[in-house]
This record gives structure tokens, sequence and C-alpha cells, in this order.
């Protein structure tokens, strides 16, 4: 089979699913038990560290 | 040692170009190589005079000199790009303004993409830069990876702008849209953007938060697909090392479709994912609020990555385009619709419980017309994308109102909150200047953006039905010199809002301006102002 039919197949039923499976899996997976407390903790990490860098950040990496 | 190595290769780039410039077979060429020269000559010299010194070692404190130059260019080029837009309006609406003794370099089709790559590469790639070095930091609490990187990139950046810049008007072009910058210029593009990357993902990877934040998803998510868009489209053969000509890799139809593959994700991912990631940051930072829900936040980012990327081909609506891909493009297009708002809707609610903010701080009120705009245009793109609608939109008018509702009021408003958020913190400032003179700037660029866009809509609408108005025996009415005469007014209503647009950005640079010159410098919780 030619590359053009080949892709044009490939792309309008297997990968044409796994990319949709994977878009739900991955909307799913926002869902999953447990995951709210950690979603609040990084939406209000924002609010943290403002002025400076972690405090363990010091001066032993990189010059 | 890493500095003789800094200072080889410097006046190694010197010498080249010089030679370069010495044998250009063309004036653009030979203009941006003088450019490319002495930038490497200031380089050189600037790295001479520090070499040697001790590095002081700041990893306790944010890298935010970059961030600095990073706003001032960002209300620099700003100013630039609606000032050169003005004029090319007022050129439609007054050809006269195409003057003689400028033939060649400062008529319209020079000026345009002029106009485009400075409001889109300049002031929003500056935007983007800058609030990217800003929010990685912040979000990571680590400075940013790899010294003097962030450096190389903001320099690299504003040089890539004057060499397209003064290729354009020169003449240099590979005449894609948004990807005029021809085959050295792409190349010195993609050695800072991965530089960027490196900047981006290093900061990332040593970041002391559990968890990397959205907006960072956003911008990384914009700086990877910009990257593979930029090396696929611009695939071309130079014609000589020593000219700016340069040949395509495809033609026809799959060069139209790599072009609006690029051309309509470079609108999706640098102007919606990156300006998505400055909302997901600055929007809650201003509100003082977290996110309105952070779960809907990730859905909105893995819907525009997996959707995005197909909606090109309603760009090539009956054309030689097969029917199947214009479809699909338009499909894409349609469902785009609802995540897009799912991020509206985010984004607003993100002031809930805190709505009397709008009544007292302007700039969040910027920041919610920006939602706003981004609302309206991303429901006016799938509309225009349905193929009954763009038989009758393409080619008129309203594909620009759709552009300009976009690019002024979602990014361009987004820009303005982000700056004046910015401005006073980075150079540790209590408080803007003047509120009163974001309220003038505020209103002023809504009412522009609506004068702009109710005259594209207008001239567009009427434009697509004289095209097509047959009469009885199926003879079209109107000649396109027709269409032309009857636009005149709504071309001066244009011009007009952006003029206003205009003194809105200028009103906004010398409340900048003075807001480091004459405010107090804020009684700091910590000692001293961050010296770099």
């Amino acid at each position: 089979m030619e590359t053009y039919s080949f892709l044009r197949h490939l792309a309008d039923s297997w990968f044409l699913l796994a990319m949709t499976l994977g878009f739900l899996g991955l909307c799913l997976w926002a869902f999953r038990p447990g995951s709210r407390a950690m979603h609040q903790d990084v939406a209000t990490s924002i609010f943290r560290n403002d002025e400076r860098p972690a405090e363990a950040t010091s001066a032993k990496k990189e010059g | 040692m890493w500095d003789y190595l800094k200072l080889a290769g410097l006046g190694l780039v010197a010498v080249c170009a010089a030679i370069a410039a010495n044998y250009a077979h063309d004036l653009a060429y030979q203009v941006n190589a003088l450019t490319v020269m002495l930038a490497a000559g200031i380089a050189f010299l600037w790295v001479l005079r520090g070499a040697g010194d001790p590095k002081p070692n700041l990893q306790h404190e944010y890298f935010d000199g970059v961030v600095r130059a990073g706003a001032i260019a960002t209300a620099f080029w700003g100013a630039v790009g609606f000032l050169v837009g003005v004029v090319i309006a007022l050129q439609l609406a007054f050809p006269q303004l195409n003057f003689e003794f400028l033939q060649g370099y400062g008529n319209f089709g020079r000026l345009r993409p002029l106009h485009t790559s400075a409001v889109i590469f300049a002031f929003g790639g500056n935007a983007l830069i800058m609030s990217s070095f800003y929010i990685v930091q912040r979000t990571s609490a680590a400075r940013l990876f790899g010294g003097n990187l962030g450096w190389f990139v903001f320099w690299g950046w504003q040089l890539v702008i004057v060499l397209a810049a003064t290729g354009y008007v020169l003449g240099a072009t590979q005449s894609k849209e948004y990807a005029e910058p021809v085959w050295y210029v792409d190349i010195l593009i993609t050695v800072v953007w991965v530089a960027f990357l490196i900047a981006f993902m290093g900061t990332l990877l040593k970041r002391k938060e559990p968890h990397i934040y959205v907006a960072n998803w956003f911008l990384l998510s914009m700086i990877l697909t910009v990257a593979m868009l930029h090396l696929v489209n611009n695939a071309a053969i130079p014609v000589s090392i020593f000219g700016s000509a340069q040949v395509q890799l495809y033609s026809g139809v799959q060069d139209a479709m790599v072009q609006w593959w690029y051309g309509h994700n470079a609108v999706g991912f640098f102007l919606t994912a990156g300006f998505l990631g400055m909302m997901y940051y600055f929007v809650p930072k201003q509100v003082e609020r977290p996110v309105f829900s952070y779960k809907l936040s990730i859905i909105h980012f893995w819907a525009l990555i997996f959707l995005y990327i197909w909606a090109g081909p309603h760009h090539l609506h009956y054309t030689a385009l097969p029917d199947w891909a214009s479809t699909l493009g338009m499909v894409f297009s349609v469902i785009l619709w609802m995540p897009s708002w799912g991020g509206m809707i985010n984004g607003l609610m993100t002031l809930s419980g805190a709505w009397d903010k709008l009544r007292t701080d302007p700039i969040i009120r910027m920041m919610v017309v920006s939602i706003g705009f981004y609302g309206m245009s991303t429901f006016e793109g799938p509309m225009m994308s349905i193929k009954a609608v763009n038989s009758l939109s393409h080619y008129t008018d309203w594909t620009i109102g759709h552009v300009h509702s976009g690019a002024l009021g979602w990014n361009g408003m987004i820009t303005f909150g982000v700056l004046y958020y910015l401005v006073p913190r980075l150079w540790n400032r209590e408080g803007l200047y003047s509120l009163k003179l974001v309220s003038w700037h505020f209103w002023l660029a809504t009412i522009g953006i609506v004068l702009y866009a109710s005259a594209m809509w207008v001239t567009g609408i009427m434009e697509g039905l004289m095209w097509r108005e047959v009469d009885a025996n199926g003879f079209l009415v109107n000649a396109f010199a027709d269409t032309v005469a009857a636009k005149f007014p709504m071309y001066v209503v244009r011009a007009l809002g952006g003029l206003l647009f205009l003194t809105g950005a200028l009103i906004m640079c010398w409340n900048l301006w003075m807001t480091v010159r004459a405010q107090p410098v804020k009684a700091s919780q910590h000692s001293a102002v961050p010296a770099e």
C-alpha cells in the first residue's frame, strides 16, 4: 500500500481512537479520587514565594 | 574560560558577518549582515569589559533584570506596532499616503508585514518571554536556569525583530503570512527559541514546588509547539548563502496546507495558549484568589492541545485542498468553541466573590474585558470556519475584524493588565503612578476596538454580499473597485479606532514611565532591592 493511503487509513481509524481515548483518559484522571487536595495546593501555590526563591536553594547549586 | 569562548565566538560571528556583508547579493542581506556585525561587536565589547569579574551567587533571588527589560521592550514594541498599524490603516483609506518618494519601501505592501510581525512577535513575543520568565520562577520557587541564558534569549529576540523589520522594508521576505522572515533569520529564531526552551525547562526541572502550576503547562506547550511549527513551515533551501532569497521545500496545495497549519497554530499556541498561561497566573494574582476550578483548567489545556492542531484547513475552504481536509478543519474548529468557553468561564469566575473589585481596580477591569474578547473571538472563529459562513466572509475585511478583536481585545488587553501588574512590583514601587490614567487607557482601548471591529464587520459583510450579487441574467453586478469605493467610510472609522487604541497605549507608556520615575520606593518587608 502506498504511504498516503496507509497513513490516511491509520489516521481515521486506530490513531483517532487512541487519541480520543487518551484525551478522555487525561480528563478523567483530573477527577481521580484524592485529586482535590492536591489541586487546591497547586492552585494556591502562586501565593507563595513571591519575593524570593524557596529557602532550600542555598549557595550549593551552580555558581 | 567561558568568557574567552564567548569572546572567540562573538568575534567569529562579527568577522563572518562582515565578510557576508561584503559579498552580499542584495541590499536587505547586506543591511542585515551589517546589523549582525554591529550586534556581535557590541556584545563582544560588553563581554570583554566584564571578563574575569567575580560572578556573585544569586541563587537566593529571582532573575528579574530580564523581566524588567522584557516589560520595557513589550511597551516599546507595542507602541511601534500600533503606530505602524494606524499608518497602514490610513494608507488604505487614503492611498495618497503611499508617498511617491517612499515607493518600494514605505508603501502598504512593505509596511503591512512590518505591522503584523511587530505586534505579534515583537509586542506579543516579548510579552510572552517576559511573563514566562516571571511566572516560571515564581511558581517553581527557583531562579531562572542557565545563568545569563535569559539575557541571551532577550537580546537574541530583539535582534530577530530588528533583522526581520529592516528586511521587510528592504524587500527580504519568503511571502508566508506571519512567517515572512528569510532563511538566516529563521535559523536565528530557532537558536533563540531553543535557548528559551532550555531556560524554561531547566527552571521547571530544578523547581522547589512539588507540582507544576497550570500556567506553566500552557507556556511550555506554546514553546514546544511553536518550535515544531517554525521548523516545518520554514523548510527552505537558500539560493545563495550570501543572499536573502530561498526556495520553499513544498509547493502548491501542500505548501498552502503547511503554511496554514503553521498560521492557525501560531494563533492557537503563540497567541492563545501562551496568553492563557498569562491569564492563569496574573488574573488569580491580581484578584488575590486561586483560579475558579483547577480541574477545568486541566481539561481546558488538554482539549486545546488535542483539538487546535487540526483546525488549520479552515483557512483554505473552497480551494485546491481536498474537501475532506477542509471539512476536518471546520469540524475541529467548531468543537474548539467549547473548551475555549470553558477557559473563559474559568477565568471570569475566578472573580466570584470578588466582583466588587471591578469597580475599584481598573487593572482587573482590563483583564476581564480581555477574557471577554477571548470568549467573543473564540465564538466568532468557529462560526467563520463553517463553510457556508466562510463562503461569505473569506477574503473580506470580516477576517481582519476577527483577527483584531482577538489581537487587540484579548492579547492586547491582557498584556496591558500584566504590564500594570508587573511594573510596580519589578521596580519595587508603591503602586502605579495613576489609576485614573489606567481608566483612560481602558476606555480609549475598548472604544477603539469596538469602532475597529464593528467597522470591519460592516465592511466585510457588505463586501461579501457585493461580490456575490448577480443580476437576472447571472452577471456580477459589482466590479471589485465598486466594493473598494463603498468601503471608504468604514476604513476611516477603522483608522480612528486604531488611533484611539494607540493613544491608550501611549498613555500606558507614560503611566509606567512615571511609575518607575516618580513613585516612592515601596517600604519593603525584605531589606534590599535586588541589585542586578
